[in-house]
């Protein structure tokens, strides 16, 4: 297509989309005077009804669980799609660490780096640990603590160089996990029929609200949210360091 | 003013994004234009939720009843945060493979894919 027909184009559909939101904002109230009625119900109910003082919580893994059930296996999806993308191909090798060329090595990580990342790895890890297992109580949740969790092998990875990151890190316990993650999900919800509840209705005993031990399967939910979501963006990690680090075209 | 600049910003970020996106000359860069257009949807859904002085919708602290901003526009878009770099990281795989097979990452250079 020629440059000019192009921006044609695209003039044309950016009046058409304004235009069409323009017409849609006259239907809205202004900014900050949200009028309900269904975020007001939800703020007013969930705490009685599932004992979560997170709303946002209670809603993902809950009122909209067969929504973020989709959501969630768009994202295991997506990382399947890297994995599978990235692998080695039919005419690639893999080799040790590839060298960098004559002249142009990287410098080793210095020791700043490396004290900052060591020092910051066990953290991170409680802390994500953290705000996965207190999503009904304060803000966080699987998604949130998925994605702390996930960060730390970056760490490690910034500490020393790849063979080392490779020795303390399994592929397939963290792909074992993904799987886990995704499958307790959707388990949940079948026990729940079983039981002759609704699919991924709250079945489970839902506890005093505030303490770790409440809100029923929202809690579990979110744990399992949290290790399919560290799991997904390790896995996506690995493929990047194998494609950019490991994988060389041709015969070694 | 106040009440309707958040919308604007949304208008804006995915005017700018899908700007990017039909100009780009690297996929890279189209993948990031298509995460600027995705976070205009960000801003136009927590705008629309948003309240006035109203407190978060955690009530561990502050007692059920007090006004509070939309919790579902939030739940949305916390999912559709960690959904949206799950894809993009699918996207740049796309791209790495695309520059493999044919030495461009310049979309008009891709020519009609390949099979």
């Amino acid at each position: 297509m020629k440059p000019r027909m192009r921006q044609c184009m695209i003039l044309a559909a950016a009046v058409g989309f304004f235009i069409l939101y323009g017409w849609g904002l006259l239907g809205l109230p202004g900014s900050g005077r949200y009028p309900g009625p269904y975020g007001d119900v939800l703020n007013a109910r969930a705490e009685f009804e599932r004992h979560a003082s997170d709303v946002v919580s209670a809603i993902n893994f809950d009122y909209r669980a067969f929504d973020t059930l989709g959501e969630e296996f768009i994202l295991f999806t997506a990382v399947m799609g890297v994995v599978v993308l990235l692998r080695r191909q039919a005419d690639e090798t893999s080799g040790p660490e590839r060298r960098a060329l004559p002249g142009r090595s990287a410098p080793p990580p210095s020791d700043a780096v490396r004290a900052l990342a060591l020092g910051l790895s066990a953290p991170l890890v409680v802390f994500g640990l953290y705000i996965i297992t207190h999503g009904q109580i304060s803000p966080g949740g699987g998604f949130q603590g998925g994605v702390i969790l996930a960060s730390t092998p970056l760490f490690l990875f910034l500490c020393g160089d790849y063979r080392q990151f490779c020795a303390i890190t399994s592929h397939e316990l963290t792909e074992a996990a993904e799987a886990a993650g995704a499958g307790v999900f959707a388990l949940i919800g079948l026990l729940g029929t079983w039981a002759g509840l609704a699919f991924l209705q709250n079945g489970l005993p839902l506890g005093k609200t505030g303490s770790i031990a409440s809100s029923g399967t929202i809690a579990v939910i979110s744990f399992a949210t949290g290790i399919e979501v560290c799991a997904g963006l390790v896995l996506v990690l690995m493929a990047y360091f194998d494609r950019v680090l490991v994988i060389r075209e041709g015969g070694s | 003013m106040l009440l309707w600049f958040p919308y604007a910003v949304a208008a804006w970020l995915f005017a700018i994004g899908l700007y990017g996106l039909a100009t780009s000359r690297n996929i890279v860069h189209a993948g990031l234009c298509l995460a600027v257009v995705q976070s205009s949807t960000y801003v136009l859904l927590s705008a629309a939720g948003y309240r006035t002085g109203a407190a978060a919708p955690v009530f561990a602290r502050v007692a059920v009843g007090t006004p509070a901003v939309d919790p579902v526009v939030q739940a949305l878009m916390l999912t559709d945060i960690v959904v949206e770099a799950t894809v993009l990281a699918l996207l740049l795989a796309l791209t790495i493979q695309a520059h493999r097979r044919l030495g461009t990452v310049d979309p008009d250079q891709l020519g009609i894919l390949r099979g």
